[in-house]
């Protein structure tokens, strides 16, 4: 039994003020073998990026190592001023994520819609 | 093993990540069975998903030839899962992650298998059994031993 490949696509959408936020709609598992995947692709976004939504709803398994890729977007992301928000996470993995204190660095939504409503710069 | 157990389950997987979830899925069906609730099997999913981990990367070295045992004993009221290599054991309790340090850089944002399988589980003892190798004993009980 192997871990599913990650996918995952990039897209703009419209916050609440006009302005663009960047979407990371995750796929698949996320672990040790993420790591292309996971930071390749929020390093290969464009520098003006100022808001990353990341889209966790169709992540199937997650692991520690896979949650460490999401502490490091998060560490990148801080450190070059972005925002990013957070939904899809079932309720384990919403518990997880507090459990870590991730929830100081990004915020967890039930949904996309509130997700967006939270961008608020 | 507990002595008073009702039911045992043996497993023996290979040691290359993604087979830990044979082990999930099986301690998984073994907890439906029992009754626990779908909160409390999410919780025994991710422990147990971290302890194979564990021995399959640190225990057993990524060394394929080599086997993680898990054990997993039910009684009427609690279930006991053993995830056993060929390692040292993994020694003492591990504090909470410290995330500020993590985001800072000056902690391995990895390394935080053991704190959640401690955070998740009823009780948790991190076993050495040398020579045979080291040992994760993760339980937990269909009600707390506190009634809560």
């Amino acid at each position: 039994m192997q871990n599913r490949p990650t996918s995952v696509s990039v897209s703009e959408t419209a916050g609440p003020s006009g302005r663009p936020i960047t979407v990371l709609r995750f796929s698949g598992d996320i672990t040790s073998t993420s790591k292309e995947t996971v930071l390749g692709t929020y390093q290969g976004l464009p520098p003006e990026v100022k808001r990353i939504l990341l889209d966790l709803s169709k992540v199937e398994y997650m692991n520690s190592s896979g949650i460490a890729l999401i502490i490091q977007v998060l560490m990148q992301a801080r450190n070059t001023g972005q925002s990013v928000q957070t939904f899809g996470l079932s309720d384990h993995f919403r518990k997880v994520f507090t459990m870590v204190g991730m929830t100081k660095y990004t915020d967890l939504h039930a949904d996309e819609l509130s997700a967006c409503a939270a961008f608020t710069e | 093993m507990d002595k008073d157990a009702l039911e045992v389950f043996v497993l023996s997987l290979p040691s290359k990540l993604g087979h830990e979830k044979v082990a999930m899925s099986t301690a998984a069906s073994v907890a439906k069975l029992m009754g626990f609730s779908e909160d409390r099997i999410e919780d025994l999913k991710t422990a147990v998903a971290e302890a194979c981990i564990n021995s399959i990367e640190h225990g057993n070295r990524m060394d394929g030839s080599l086997k993680v045992g898990i054990i997993l004993s039910m009684t009427a009221t609690t279930l006991e899962i053993r995830v056993c290599d060929h390692g040292s054991g993994l020694g003492a309790k591990t504090p909470a992650p410290d995330i500020d340090s993590k985001m800072g850089g000056e902690e391995n944002p990895r390394g935080m298998g053991k704190f959640l399988i401690q955070a998740l589980m009823d009780e948790v003892e991190w076993i050495n059994s040398q020579p045979t190798g080291g040992c994760a004993r993760l339980v937990i009980h269909l009600k707390k031993p506190d009634g809560e």
